[in-house]
């Protein structure tokens, strides 16, 4: 039997994770294209929960699918569209269907997303959320009921090591660990010299952390995250190489940026691994992991 | 403390006041009169408006608090043209309305919309402060409540979409937990920061809420 997620986070390999978006609607084609794409390639695939608020198909359907393809599926939940007893059935059911990891999330607030006047729920914020899978497993519900059978669950959060100001997200990255999380996927990092100062702080913890990649198509996209992504820096000289790069081969560029950040921090041991996210781009992931010299 | 309205469109004025011909206006002459949404001055102007529409206007007033017992007093007072209207058109707070609709058998149409209750913080700026949930936190949180000015109102600190200070619904608006970072940095209280906040419980006092002052 192929080792857990858990196993391989503990296992000391250079840990490889992907993204999977799903679609809105029921043509489930181009998702399932991907997951076929990445699933032997990495060590598990996120599926995105409403990614930006944006109404699609859901993460457990998106997970299921990985596991019917013999992947390992990372589960992506968030507090904003769901009160405390649906995280937790979800939970269950995710639990009995072979999931075996969590990312726990806030998420975005409902106004960013195409269901402005829908009600943002928060019943629960991330660290509760975390906290909930522990109890869960523990017995018990949030009620303080016991269940009929626990869950069992490698439970990740999220981090942004450029934020700014900083320290809020430590004191938040500090109770997300005390409430449970055992792996950090972290928001893109673009910046090696700041990743590794924040990697000199998050060293003292016992959690795995794994560097947020986005794959860069052009650098208008570059501006655009450094001026409306939070926390996220694209420096000004991987903007102008993009900038630089023949008209349609940016998107190659971005490959080989992503590549070569992906090398150096493997080949520095700075953190754990990476989280490769290619947002609509997916079906370019493996090039990215072969320009990063990793791909089997 | 202000109950903060706006009025509403006229197109939707329009709409609820359809099939009433007569009309009785009723403004306050606390809250609304401050925020400038139902004063003497916006009640003249409706009055104005809905005779253009055709509207009999059979009177108005604008009651000194439209949400205090006294308005009683002034119903009664106006009782002959309230007596005429098809229906009265309140410009005041909800407050105002349901205190109206409780001592007129006559429908009571809101020309505002509630909002919030806020503070003045500068003139003519009113914020949201306290969201009333039953269970204060603001010793904690250096005065800041989250729950109110965190717009997913999370008890354990910022989510990631903060940016430079700033919330990510609006870049002008200030991230509640940044605030409350920096002030509980500069209280030397940032271990409170730390400290983990259970699930709340929306069951504190059962919607909808009543107290009894013994």
């Amino acid at each position: 039997m192929a080792p857990s997620f858990r196993e391989v986070l503990k296992s000391g390999k250079f840990v490889i994770t992907s993204e999977i978006g799903p679609p809105k609607g029921t043509n489930i084609e181009k998702m399932l294209h991907h997951i076929e794409l990445l699933k032997d390639e990495v060590d598990a695939l996120n599926v995105t929960d409403h990614q930006s608020s944006v109404m699609r198909f859901p993460s457990i359907g998106g997970c299921l699918a990985i596991k019917e393809q013999g992947g390992e599926p990372i589960l992506q939940v968030t507090c904003r569209d769901r009160n405390r007893l649906a995280l937790q059935a979800e939970f269950l059911f995710a639990y009995t269907r072979g999931i075996r990891n969590v990312l726990c999330l806030t998420g975005d607030a409902v106004v960013v997303g195409d269901h402005k006047a829908a009600k943002g729920v928060f019943d629960l914020d991330s660290a509760q959320l975390l906290k909930t899978i522990r109890q869960m497993e523990a017995g018990k519900d949030l009620g303080g009921n016991d269940l009929d059978g626990t869950v069992e669950f490698c439970a990740g959060a999220i981090v942004t090591p450029e934020a700014n100001p900083l320290e809020p997200q430590l004191i938040k990255f500090e109770k997300k660990i005390e409430a449970g999380a055992e792996f950090f996927q972290t928001q893109a990092i673009y910046d090696l010299d700041k990743f590794a100062k924040f990697m000199e702080y998050a060293r003292q913890f016992p959690v795995k952390i794994l560097a947020g990649i986005i794959l860069l198509v052009s650098a208008r996209m570059a501006k655009y995250m450094t001026d409306n992504v939070p926390g996220v820096s694209v420096p000004q000289n991987l903007i102008d190489e993009l900038a630089a790069a023949p008209k349609g081969e940016a998107i190659n560029k971005g490959i080989e940026i992503a590549g070569r950040m992906i090398a150096t921090i493997k080949k520095e041991s700075m953190c754990d691994g990476v989280h490769v996210m290619a947002i609509g781009k997916e079906e370019v992931v493996p090039s990215i992991l072969k320009a990063a010299g990793l791909a089997s | 403390m202000k109950s903060i309205t706006k009025q509403k469109t006229f197109e939707e004025i329009e709409r609820q006041l359809e099939g009433f011909d007569r009309v009785y206006i009723a403004g306050c002459g606390t809250c609304a009169t401050m925020t400038k949404t139902g004063g003497r001055e916006e009640v003249l102007a409706m009055k104005e408006r809905l005779q253009e529409l055709g509207k009999l206007v059979t009177g108005w007033t604008v009651i000194p608090t439209a949400c205090d017992e006294m308005t009683e007093v002034a119903i009664k007072e106006n009782n002959g043209a309230i007596q005429s209207a098809s229906c009265i058109l309140v410009m005041a707070c909800a407050l105002g309305v349901h205190k109206l609709s409780t001592y007129i058998d006559k429908p009571t149409m809101p020309a505002l919309d509630t909002l919030f209750i806020g503070v003045e913080d500068d003139p003519g700026c009113f914020q949201e402060v306290c969201a009333q949930c039953g269970q204060c936190v603001l010793g904690e949180t250096a005065g800041i409540c989250p729950l109110t000015a965190c717009h997913k109102g999370l008890l354990n600190g910022p989510c990631g979409g903060t940016n430079n200070g700033k919330c990510e619904v609006d870049k002008e608006k200030d991230c509640a937990w940044t605030l409350i970072y920096q002030r509980l940095e500069q209280q030397g209280r940032l271990d409170l920061m730390r400290k983990y906040h259970s699930p709340r419980d929306y069951n504190v006092a059962p919607r909808p809420r009543t107290a009894k002052i013994t």
